[in-house]
């Protein structure tokens, strides 16, 4: 358990030492505090954005640690999104059946990772090959479940509804001694989401510092040096996709909960395009700066989308090819390095 | 001498161009043996077929008498195969220490895989680049680097291409010290070089390459004073020479 602890910092995360933890516990501390001074919508709104940065978190892995740039982020969204929506409306919420609901689809979108990935990598197929095959795979998706519409579409009681989406799925439901605690998208569904980034966070920064970590950035340095120290490197990649993609596959089930909704177009190509555009923006090689980035992101986009949902993904096009420019590593990674410098500098006087 | 590794009739194509012709090769067990051989020879590509980069399309590789020609190379190394190819592999976006961590990681962990990296920094005299982006250091700094992490695997044999390019004389002459205090603790080396002083330095035997075929083998007096050897190598910009002090 020391041993672990220990990982939390490393060469592979930005942010070490009191000074970094002190800052967590006050974010931290802010964040729980937060509902008692937002009025509900807000809250509710907050809980919407902590819904995708499981699924930014993945690509981190995938795609800033071990440097592989998967499209298809979204294909497991959108399949384990509406893996919850089929279970839970054949099955219902009582029993907390919504929680083994969410854990089967996550399952799910893992294994179709697995099998996936385990054609890319053991096949070899790396660069922007993988990136072309991902992205098919989530537009193939999309495009399936569009032609969906008729009444024979259906799995048990579950309607699949083609373009316009499968609604009406239970929100998440935790079982009590008093009754069942429902997770509306308010307050309830803020903490319990809240929790689970805070465990994700942790959990991702220990395995990126672990050898596992070590590993994935060497492959993203010299896969073929990586090779020649014995490391199996096609594992390792499948391990990080599947991760990723798992990672990917809670997003989704945690907004088909949060809306109780989901559509074939949070498969296309739009949609899929955002996960690389917030991590890239905020720092794709490092945790901290793609939690951060992606929550800032958002909020900037949903602000913009008050002026039109077209302009906002422009100017989330021009902020992609500014940062690519300006500060290729992104920009919350220039903006810790600038601090830990100047940090640096006054301790040095 | 028993044979730590063996090739049989191995061969190799590249388009119309036969790389590695037949090739029949050993290295003994503990034994110092370089591989010399004009620009093109087919040097580089033997070593990859070695480690199993390359599939060879005929023939047999051998290592402590299991053939390994259908293991893949990551399978090699943990057999105790470890190699440093000609351009040098490391991680550049990584520290110098954490190069060394990385293959240190296998067997070692804790205090005395920090230990080892201190100790390995010490000796491949990059102390003071330890914090440094492995991609900033110089050519040669970079062949100590991936020649440190070949060497943290513990192999039995270590196959090192052209490791003084890009050295000084006395740099040259430090890697040789090295290479004979590897093979003091019962590493066999099979190593690809120009510069014939150092392969005089370390050399118990030499094979010499020419169009994918070996051409001659014997101690380095012999092939030194072998016209038909020189003669190969006439014309040649990678004659076999001594590094010259500035
Ligand atoms: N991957 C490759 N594809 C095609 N030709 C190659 C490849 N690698 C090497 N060659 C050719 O094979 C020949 C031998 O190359 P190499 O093994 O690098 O020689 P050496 O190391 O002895 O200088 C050269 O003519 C080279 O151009
Ligand atoms: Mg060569």
């Amino acid at each position: 358990m020391r041993r672990l602890l220990r990982r939390l910092e490393g060469p592979q995360t930005l942010g070490r030492g009191p000074a970094f933890w002190a800052a967590f516990a006050i974010v931290l501390a802010l964040a729980i505090a937060y509902p008692s001074f937002a009025d509900g919508y807000t809250v509710g709104n907050t809980a919407y954005f902590f819904c995708w940065v499981f699924m930014a978190l993945g690509l981190c892995l995938i795609w800033g640690y071990g440097g592989a740039l998967s499209f298809g982020q979204t294909a497991f969204f959108g399949l384990s999104g509406y893996a919850y929506g089929v279970l839970t409306l054949n099955v219902g919420a009582a029993y907390g059946f919504t929680i083994a609901a969410v854990v089967l689809a996550v399952a799910l979108a893992a294994g179709f990772a697995a099998l996936l990935g385990y054609f890319l990598f053991f096949g070899r197929i790396g660069g922007v090959f993988l990136g072309i095959i991902t992205l098919s795979v989530t537009l193939a998706l999309e495009r399936f479940m569009a032609q969906t519409a008729g009444p024979d579409w259906r799995i048990g009681a579950a309607r699949l509804n083609g373009y316009n989406g499968m609604s009406g799925m239970p929100p998440l439901t935790v079982p009590w001694f008093d009754g069942d605690i429902v997770l509306f998208p308010d307050v309830a569904l803020y903490y319990g989401l809240l929790g689970l980034l805070v465990v994700t966070y942790l959990g991702l920064r220990i395995l990126v510092n672990a050898r596992f970590g070590n590993v994935l950035v060497a492959i993203r340095e010299n896969p073929e040096r990586a090779e020649m120290l014995g490391y199996d490197v096609r594992r390792y990649q499948l391990g990080a996709f599947v991760i990723g993609s798992a990672l990917a596959g809670l997003s989704g089930t945690l907004y088909t909960a949060w809306g109780q909704y989901i559509t074939p177009s949070s498969m296309g190509l739009t949609a899929a395009a955002l996960p690389v555009i917030w991590v890239a923006v905020g720092g794709r090689s490092d945790v901290t700066a793609t939690l951060v980035g992606t929550l800032a992101v958002l909020g900037g986009f949903q602000a913009l989308t008050i002026y039109g949902s077209q302009y906002a993904l422009v100017v989330m096009g021009l902020l992609l090819v500014v940062v690519v420019l300006a500060a290729p590593e992104g920009l919350v990674v220039a903006l810790m390095r600038g601090i830990a410098r100047l940090t640096r500098k006054a301790a040095a006087r | 001498m028993t044979a730590i590794l063996e090739t049989r009739g191995l061969d190799k194509h590249f388009g119309g161009l036969h790389v590695t012709n037949g090739v029949d090769f050993s290295v003994g067990d503990g034994e110092v043996h370089c591989l010399i051989g004009p620009n093109g020879a087919g040097k580089s590509t033997f070593f990859r077929l070695l480690i199993g980069e390359y599939t060879p399309e005929g023939g047999q590789v051998l290592y402590r008498g299991e053939d390994i020609t259908a293991l893949k190379p990551f399978e090699r190394v943990r057999r105790g195969l470890s190699v440093k190819f000609q351009v040098p592999g490391i991680f550049p976006g990584l520290t110098v220490a954490h190069n060394l961590e990385i293959a240190l990681q296998h067997h070692l962990e804790g205090a005395s895989l920090s230990s080892e990296i201190r100790r390995l920094l010490d000796f491949l005299n990059l102390k003071e680049a330890a914090g440094e982006r492995a991609g900033t250091l110089s050519h040669g700094q970079k062949q100590w680097l991936e020649i440190g992490m070949a060497i943290s695997l513990k192999p039995r044999l270590l196959l090192l291409d052209e490791p003084t390019a890009g050295m000084s004389p006395a740099e040259t002459f430090a890697t040789g010290e090295m290479v004979q205090a590897l093979n003091r603790d019962g590493v066999a080396i099979l190593a690809i070089e120009h510069d014939m002083a150092f392969v005089r330095q370390i050399a118990q035997r030499v094979t010499v390459l020419h169009v994918g075929r070996i051409f001659a083998q014997g101690s380095t007096d012999e092939i030194v004073a072998n016209e038909a050897v020189a003669a190969i190598y006439l014309g040649e910009t990678e004659a076999p020479r001594r590094k010259q002090d500035a």
